[in-house]
């Protein structure tokens, strides 16, 4: 692996699961990368020029060339630096991670986000229908640190989602969406998780974050009142 | 472990179904294909996405293998050294491809259907122009991708190629159905061209269903219920 001048930027968003795993994707391989922060609500031209599909973040500049898609970025991130991979060699392991890393995305979070949209019966369907996808995840769990089996991989870092956004809304929300009882494993993994010195470095601060959370949710509960 | 037996579970109609199917036969793996009714679901399917419970499933030996795109990652990976390489061999031509693909399924395929599902002609000529302006970036995509060459992936039929391609059935459909084209040499003249090229492949044309097939179906189970 030849060493090359490398300019790494990375257009994010401190409170976001999905340009956080990038950066937990980049430090566990150690690349230094420069962090910028977007505002979404004001987009900047280089972020509108670099993602005029989708217009959002994350999205990683390598020497200037974009790419977007979080899941993407991790798989590409994984392909140009070798050291500590994400993903597992073999091929039907790989096939599994990303099956894995996909259900977190497009169903997890997809329902997850209804138990903070939506209030009372509405919601309660959605918490619900949230822990039928959550009893999958503490299935892979059983007998593993990680999802990734041994150690942390792919399929960790897109669940960080999981375990410090979906669970920290719980404190916010007021509802124990994943309680301990119904999820030992789940709750084991996030203390596996809370020992990795990436994973910590790499999360938003717990205090900053659930203030971030609480005025995220007024600011829907405003919406959807008007 | 890449002689043991192959089987797909799926569906003529499903675009999604037709992928793994080009796949391996641009890889020549033999397989069998293992129909399923519409309106139900096997029981081997229900075992092998227990998840999900969609089609289409690869199995390898007993190793079930879920979601088209990546039942053709895995096909490429396990096969690697049969015909050409599916993925584009440069990490970030790679993940251009996967971006696309992932639009495609995401977003496309999503406004093409909505054509199908206007109500009126107004929401009709809404989703037609969502469409078109989707094609637009496409056929950017294809110039960037392709560089000079047939394919989204160069020389020969790839991953993105695959993912765009199977949806070629329904995208005809719905300009038979709708009475409007959507990918012609006038507004995609790339794409256009492509798309003629990538269905007289011979690991193409045995899978794709026929279009007036597909309209048909398309018709049955868009169907408006009685008011």
């Amino acid at each position: 692996m030849a060493e090359r001048s490398e300019e790494v930027k990375l257009l994010g968003m401190w409170a976001s699961p999905f340009s956080r795993r990038v950066e937990i994707a980049l430090t566990l391989k150690g690349v230094p990368y420069e962090f910028s922060e977007q505002d979404i609500a004001n987009k900047s031209p280089l972020l509108l020029q670099s993602n005029p599909v989708h217009k959002m973040i994350p999205v990683l500049l390598h020497n200037g060339k974009p790419i977007s898609e979080s899941l993407v970025i991790l798989e590409y991130i994984d392909d140009t630096w070798q050291n500590n991979p994400i993903l597992p060699q073999d091929p039907y392991h790989r096939a599994m991670a990303r099956f894995w890393a996909r259900f977190v995305d497009e169903q997890i979070y997809v329902t997850a986000m209804k138990v903070v949209g939506k209030v009372g019966e509405e919601r309660d369907v959605a918490v619900e229908a949230t822990r039928d996808l959550l009893k999958l995840l503490e299935k892979e769990l059983v007998g593993k640190n990680f999802l990734g089996g041994e150690r942390l991989g792919f399929v960790d870092i897109v669940a960080t989602l999981v375990a410090f956004w979906l669970m920290r809304t719980e404190e916010v929300v007021g509802v124990k969406v994943v309680p301990v009882e119904m999820f030992p494993e789940i709750h084991r993994w996030v203390e596996n998780l809370l020992d990795v010195d990436v994973i910590k470095k790499c999360i938003p601060p717990e205090d900053e974050h659930l203030n971030y959370i609480k005025a995220r949710m007024d600011s829907l509960k405003l919406k959807s009142v008007q | 472990m890449a002689s043991e037996q192959v089987k797909v579970i799926g569906a003529w109609a499903s675009p999604f179904v037709m992928r793994p199917r080009v796949a391996l036969n641009l890889k020549s793996i033999p397989y069998e294909f293992l129909e399923e009714t519409f309106g139900s679901k096997s029981e081997l399917l229900l075992k092998s996405n227990p998840v999900q419970k969609k089609i289409p499933v690869l199995l390898h030996g007993d190793k079930p293998v879920c979601e088209s795109s990546i039942i053709v990652e895995y096909i490429d990976e396990t096969w690697s050294t049969s015909g050409p390489s599916l993925l584009p061999s440069t990490p970030y031509d790679r993940a251009i491809a996967r971006f696309w693909a992932s639009y495609l399924d995401e977003k496309w395929f999503r406004s093409l259907r909505s054509i199908l599902k206007a109500e009126g002609e107004e929401e009709k000529k809404a989703a037609i122009a969502q469409v078109e302006e989707e094609n637009s970036f496409i056929e950017k995509a294809f110039i960037d991708c392709s560089k000079g060459k047939a394919f989204f992936n160069g020389e020969h039929i790839g991953y993105l190629d695959i993912a765009f391609g199977s949806f070629l059935g329904w995208l005809r459909a719905t300009e038979l159905l709708s009475g409007h084209k959507l990918v012609d040499e006038a507004k995609t003249p790339s794409l256009s061209k492509w798309a003629e090229q990538f269905c007289n492949d011979p690991a193409v044309k045995p899978v794709m269903p026929d279009t007036a097939k597909l309209a048909e179906f398309a018709k049955k189970i868009f169907a408006k219920p009685p008011a």
